[in-house]
C-alpha cells in the first residue's frame, strides 16, 4: 500500500530523514519509535505534505501512485489521513460543517455524489458515539477552546468519519491521561480492517499496549535502525533510547 | 511559508461575475456639472418647485465645500465635469405597469438573479429596480398598499407623497452634513421611499436593487425609510456594475427614522465593480447613510456586507435620540487587489439607557487596505448609555493592511463603553490542516473566512445570507463546499 524508499527530506538547509525504508501492506498497523528529534513528526509531515519539507532524495508509492506529485488534497482523496499532533483552530467554523465539506470533497476526488444529509447524520451519530464526543462540542468552532484530549478525539472522530485506507496518527497519545488514551485507541482499532493500514507514530509505547502494531520500527538521526514487532516496543520502554543509541554507536564503530 | 502564501494569493484573485454591460439606448444630461444640470435634471423628473430649490440650495453650499481628505484611502483628484450626473435608459412607452418594462431591461435584472415578474419572485420579497439614474418598476407595490405602506421610487413620491417627502427629506443629513452629502441633494436621480404606517409590522423584505449601466455615469441615489410608531420594516440593498477601466463615481445618501418603539433593519451587500486586479477601474463608492432613533424604545440596525468598489468611503449611524434606543451596526468589509475601504459607524448616544452594538470584520488581501472607523458619542443627557465594540481584522498574505481607528467620546459618568480589537492571519497551518482532510485551498480560505464573518452573516435576512456568504467566496475566489 505504501512503500517509502531511500527518502531524504529536510528543512532549509538541515536534513532530517537520511534514507528511510519502509513497506506497509494493507491490514498492518506499523510504530514508528524514536526519541526527540528523531525525525518521526518529520515522516508523518513529508507524507501528509506540509509544505516547509523538502524530498531531496527517493520515491514513496501509495497504492499505485507517486505520493510526492500528488497535491496535498489529492493525496487525502486518495485515503490518506494524518491525526495532527497539533490540531488548528478554525474559529466560526463549525466541526460538523468541516468535516462534511471535507467528507464531500473526498467524495467529489472519486467521483462520488455529496453524501446525503441523513446519511451524514447517522454516520456522525455513530461515530460520536464510539468516540464520546457530544454534539455540542461539534457545534462548537473547530478545535476552538478545546482541551487537549477533546482535541486528540475529534483527530480520531474525523478520521473514522473519513474511513482513510492509510491514517498516520502523529504523535496523538501525547498529553492524554489513560481514559483518553482508551477512547482514542478504540476508534483506531475500530478502523483496522483487511484493507486498511496504521501508522502511529510515538514516543511512548503506552499507545501500543491498546494499539497492538505488528511492526515496530525505531528511527534514529533520520533512520530506520531497527525493526522488530510488540517486543521491541516493551524493550524500549524498559531500556530508554540509549540503547538504541549505544546500538548504533557501536555498529558504527565496528 | 512564503510559497503558500503566494497560492493563498492566487486563489483571492477572482473575476468579477457582473461585469456585463447592457446596450440599451440612454437618454443623458451633457457631462459636467452646474446649475443647468442641476435645473436639467429636475426637469427631466417634472419636479415641483419646491423640490428644485432645494436641490439649488445644495448645489450651492457644495461649490463652497472641499472633498474631505481625512480618511484612509489614496484617489486621484476626480473631475466633477467629467461626469454624466443623469443618464436614463430610453423605454418606448413609459412602462405603466411591470408588464410593460424593456424586455431588455428586464432581460438585464434577470441575469443578475433579481426577477421583476412577482409570480416568480419569493413572496417574501418586494424589489425596487434602479438602473444608472431612475427607477424601472417596481414589485408587490398594489399588496403593501393594503397595508398602508408606500414602496416606491423617490421620484415617484415627490410627486404622489410630497408631504411626507417634503416633512423627512434632509432631515437627518441635511445637504450642509458632508461634501458628498450636497453633490447628492443637488444631483440626486432615484432611490428608493418607504413609509411603514403606525403599528404595522411590513409582511415582507423591502429590497433595491441598484445598477450602474451607462459609461461615464455617476449614480446619485437617494433613499428614505420612515418607521411610525410600533411599525417595523426589514430593507435590503444590493448592487453592482459593469467592469470599466475608467473610475465611476456612486454618491448616495440613505436616511432612516423610526418611531417610537419602531424599528428598522437595513441590510446592505456591496458588490459595485471592485476594479482589475492591477487597480484600474471601479467605483467611487462615497455614501453616508444615518438612521435616527427618534422615539422612545426604538431601534436601527445596519448590517452590511462591502466586497465591491474601488474605493468605500462609508459610516452608516445611529443617533440614539429617544429613551431605551438600540443602534447596531454589523459589518463585513473585504478588500482584494488594490481596493481600498474606510469604513465603519458612529453611534450617537443623545437619549437615556440608550445601548450600541458595533461588530466589524474586516478582511484584506492582496495589496488592499481595509480600515475601520467608528465614533462613539455619549452626550451628557445619555445616562447609563452602554457600547460595545468589536472589531476584528483577518490578513490575507503579507502586502495587505488592515487599520482601526476607534474614536470614544464620553461625556457622562453613568455610561460604560467597551471596544475589543483583533488582528489576525490565515496561516499556514490552517490551509494545511484544511488541505489534508482533502480541502483544496481556495474552499479553505472561503471555510476560514467566512467562519470569520459568521456573527455578522447571521444577522442578514435568509434570502441574502445565502447570497452573501457565497458572495464572500467569490470576491475571494471560489465556491463554498
Amino acid at each position: 500500500m505504501l512503500s517509502i524508499k531511500n527518502l531524504h527530506a529536510g528543512i532549509d538547509e538541515m536534513k532530517i530523514l537520511k534514507g528511510i525504508n519502509l513497506a506497509i501492506n494493507p491490514g498492518e498497523v506499523h510504530a514508528i519509535m524514536g526519541p526527540n528529534g528523531s525525525g518521526k513528526s518529520t515522516l508523518a509531515s513529508v507524507l501528509a505534505g506540509r509544505e516547509q519539507y523538502e524530498v531531496t532524495e527517493g520515491t514513496v508509492e501509495f497504492l499505485g501512485k507517486n505520493l510526492l506529485d500528488l497535491s496535498r488534497e489529492e493525496r487525502a482523496g486518495e485515503g490518506l489521513f494524518m491525526a495532527f499532533q497539533y490540531p488548528v483552530e478554525i474559529p466560526g467554523l463549525s466541526t460538523t460543517n468541516f468535516v462534511k465539506t471535507a467528507i464531500n470533497e473526498v467524495r467529489k476526488y472519486r467521483g462520488e455524489e455529496p453524501l446525503d444529509a441523513v446519511s451524514f447524520l447517522k454516520l456522525m451519530k455513530e461515530k460520536m458515539a464510539l468516540m464520546n464526543i457530544d454534539q455540542s462540542l461539534l457545534s462548537r468552532s473547530l478545535n476552538e477552546g478545546f482541551s487537549g484530549g477533546e482535541k486528540k478525539r475529534n483527530e480520531i472522530f474525523q478520521m473514522a468519519m473519513l474511513q482513510p485506507k492509510l491514517a498516520i496518527l502523529d504523535e496523538t497519545d501525547s498529553g492524554l491521561d489513560i481514559d483518553a488514551i482508551r477512547i482514542v485507541a478504540n476508534g483506531v482499532n475500530k478502523l483496522r480492517s483487511k484493507d486498511k493500514a496504521v501508522l502511529v507514530v510515538t514516543h511512548y509505547q503506552r499507545l501500543l499496549d491498546y494499539v497492538i502494531p505488528d511492526f515496530v520500527h525505531v528511527l534514529y538521526n533520520g533512520r530506520i535502525v531497527k525493526s522488530g514487532n510488540k517486543e521491541l516496543a516493551l524493550e524500549l520502554e524498559e531500556k530508554g533510547y540509549d540503547f538504541i543509541k549505544n546500538e548504533v554507536m557501536a555498529k558504527q564503530e565496528a | 511559508m512564503n510559497e503558500e502564501l503566494n497560492t493563498i494569493e492566487k486563489t483571492v484573485l477572482s473575476d468579477y461575475k457582473y461585469g456585463f454591460y447592457t446596450d440599451i439606448e440612454a437618454d443623458e444630461a451633457p457631462k459636467g456639472l452646474s446649475e443647468d444640470i442641476v435645473r436639467f435634471i429636475s426637469a427631466k423628473k417634472n419636479e415641483p418647485e419646491w423640490m428644485l430649490e432645494w436641490r439649488l440650495r445644495a448645489f450651492h453650499h457644495w461649490l463652497k465645500m472641499e472633498e474631505p481628505k481625512w480618511a484612509n484611502i489614496k484617489y486621484p483628484p476626480i473631475n466633477y465635469q467629467d461626469i454624466i450626473f443623469y443618464s436614463a435608459p430610453k423605454q418606448k412607452v413609459k412602462p405603466g405597469s411591470l408588464d410593460e418594462i424593456d424586455p431588455e431591461l428586464r432581460r438585464t435584472f434577470e441575469k443578475l438573479g433579481i426577477s421583476l415578474d412577482e409570480q416568480k419572485r419569493l413572496s417574501g420579497v418586494a424589489v425596487d429596480a434602479v438602473i444608472d439614474s431612475v427607477s424601472i418598476g417596481t414589485t408587490f407595490k398594489v399588496q403593501l398598499a393594503e397595508l398602508g405602506i408606500i414602496f416606491c421610487s423617490i421620484s415617484e413620491a415627490i410627486q404622489e407623497h410630497p408631504d411626507l417627502v417634503k416633512k423627512h427629506l434632509g432631515s437627518i443629513v441635511p445637504h450642509t452634513d458632508n461634501y458628498f452629502a450636497a453633490l447628492n441633494a443637488a444631483v440626486f436621480s432615484d432611490g428608493s421611499f418607504c413609509y411603514i404606517p403606525n403599528g404595522v409590522r411590513c409582511p415582507m423584505e423591502l429590497s433595491t436593487y441598484f445598477r450602474i449601466n451607462a459609461e461615464n455615469t455617476g449614480q446619485f441615489e437617494r433613499t428614505l425609510i420612515v418607521a411610525e410608531e410600533g411599525s417595523y420594516v426589514s430593507y435590503l440593498e444590493g448592487c453592482t456594475a459593469p467592469m470599466r477601466d475608467e473610475n465611476q463615481l456612486h454618491a448616495a445618501v440613505v436616511e432612516l427614522i423610526a418611531f417610537d418603539h419602531a424599528e428598522i433593519k437595513y441590510s446592505t451587500v456591496q458588490n459595485w465593480y471592485p476594479g482589475d486586479k492591477e487597480g484600474v477601474g471601479g467605483i467611487y463608492n462615497f455614501v453616508t447613510k444615518r438612521g435616527i432613533c427618534q422615539g422612545n424604545h426604538s431601534k436601527i440596525s445596519w448590517t452590511q456586507v462591502e466586497t465591491g468598489s474601488a474605493i468605500t468611503w462609508k459610516y452608516p449611524s445611529v443617533i440614539l435620540k429617544g429613551d431605551n434606543s438600540v443602534g447596531e451596526f454589523y459589518s463585513v468589509a473585504v478588500t482584494n487587489n488594490h481596493q481600498q475601504a474606510d469604513t465603519g459607524t458612529k453611534m450617537h448616544h443623545l437619549g437615556k439607557n440608550t445601548k450600541s452594538r458595533i461588530v466589524s470584520k474586516g478582511i484584506s488581501a492582496g495589496v488592499s487596505n481595509n480600515s475601520y472607523r467608528g465614533l462613539v458619542h455619549v452626550g451628557k443627557k445619555a445616562a447609563n448609555a452602554r457600547n460595545f465594540s468589536q472589531c476584528d481584522s483577518l490578513l490575507l498574505g503579507d502586502k495587505c493592511g488592515a487599520h482601526t481607528f476607534p474614536y470614544i467620546e464620553v461625556k457622562n459618568n453613568s455610561s460604560i463603553v467597551e471596544h475589543e480589537a483583533t488582528t489576525s492571519k490565515i496561516g499556514e497551518d490552517q490551509i494545511f490542516y484544511c488541505n489534508q482532510r482533502g480541502i483544496n485551498t481556495e474552499t479553505a480560505v472561503a471555510l476560514i473566512v467566512n467562519g470569520f464573518a459568521k456573527e455578522v452573516m447571521n444577522q442578514l435576512p435568509m434570502e441574502f445570507a445565502v447570497e452573501a456568504q457565497k458572495l464572500l467566496a467569490i470576491s475571494l475566489e471560489g465556491s463554498v463546499g
